[in-house]
């Protein structure tokens, strides 16, 4: 998964330490930038070896996000996925 | 037992001489976490790993760290476009370049223009560039802060006195994972003349969250 690339968040919902926030899951955005590898947080929290996994930081627009709701449909949310959250998505 | 003064069951209603409601001493029990703490401490003391000096002096180092640190970063950027371009590039490295010690901190520094205003959270527990700007402000950590502000943040900044039109993008950055950020406020107008020093004293902790603008001379 490269720089804008469009991907959608995994709509899962594993019991324990994730660091993907709910309000984001299932939402689709666009890679804004690589961060590189880092320490799996969801093994870290148990004190187990954690695998290095690829860290992504992802730019949503608040209409995705909140939809009718939103102030302001074109601003921006960014937040920080693990790759593993990310579904990419392929224009048809 | 002499006596000299009133019953203490009493110190927990009215106000205090200086006006201010009495509150209750904290000495209730430890919460297994602090215990667990203090007895973690007392064992690396006991086995020669650390002192208790040690502790103490990091300690009080942490307790040093202020919004100064952010504040110098942010002048220099103003200042020097060289400089600015690396810290948008790589915060991490250029905030060490100006002796700021990063530490464990990883750093992306985010740029208010004319055109877009970017504003700091963490939705899930309170992640904030405490290397570069201190402790975080209660609100910070609150919940109605982390909830709102993601959803509704014209709103929240409006309630900080910070009315933005719609022809600026707002951009959340929800600090989910391993990166700290800081937000470059726009540098105000007027300040040409202003030294480094100077402009440093404009840049508050809250321009450097994004929930306020540099101060004007």
């Amino acid at each position: 998964m490269e720089r804008a690339q469009k991907v959608r968040v995994k709509n899962w919902h594993p019991p324990g330490h994730v660091r993907a926030p709910m309000y984001l899951r299932g939402k689709t955005g666009e890679i804004e930038r690589e961060l590189g590898p880092f320490a799996n947080p969801e093994e870290l929290a148990y004190g187990h070896k954690a695998s290095r996994r690829r860290l992504l930081r992802v730019r949503f627009t608040m209409g995705e996000l909140w939809g009718a709701e939103a102030e302001n449909p074109a601003d921006i949310l960014e937040a920080e996925i693990y790759e593993h959250w990310l579904d990419p998505i392929n224009a048809t | 037992m002499p006596h000299d003064h009133h019953d203490h069951s009493d110190d927990t209603q009215g106000l205090s001489p200086s006006g201010h409601p009495y509150k209750p001493d904290q000495d209730h029990k430890l919460t297994r976490w602090q215990a667990m703490e203090i007895a973690m401490r007392e064992l690396l003391i006991e086995k020669g790993i650390v002192t208790a000096a040690e502790i103490t002096a990091t300690v009080e180092q942490m307790d040093r760290r202020s919004p100064a640190d952010g504040a110098k970063v942010v002048a220099r950027a103003w200042v020097d476009p060289a400089f600015k371009a690396r810290l948008l590039q790589n915060g991490t490295e250029a905030i060490r370049e100006i002796g700021v010690e990063p530490g464990v901190l990883k750093l992306i520094a985010v740029e208010n223009t004319p055109e877009v205003h970017n504003v700091v959270v963490c939705t899930l527990c309170s992640c904030y560039p405490r290397n570069l700007l201190g402790l975080p402000p209660d609100w910070y950590k609150q919940r109605a802060y982390r909830s709102r502000v993601v959803k509704t943040p014209r709103k929240v900044l409006a309630e900080f006195g910070l009315e933005l039109p719609d022809t600026v993008q707002v951009r959340v950055h929800d600090s989910t994972a391993d990166m700290r950020y800081l937000v470059l406020p726009a540098r105000p107008e007027g300040t040409d003349k202003l030294d480094e020093t100077a402009l440093a004293a404009l840049v508050s902790r809250d321009a450097m969250i994004g929930v306020a603008t540099a101060r004007h001379p």
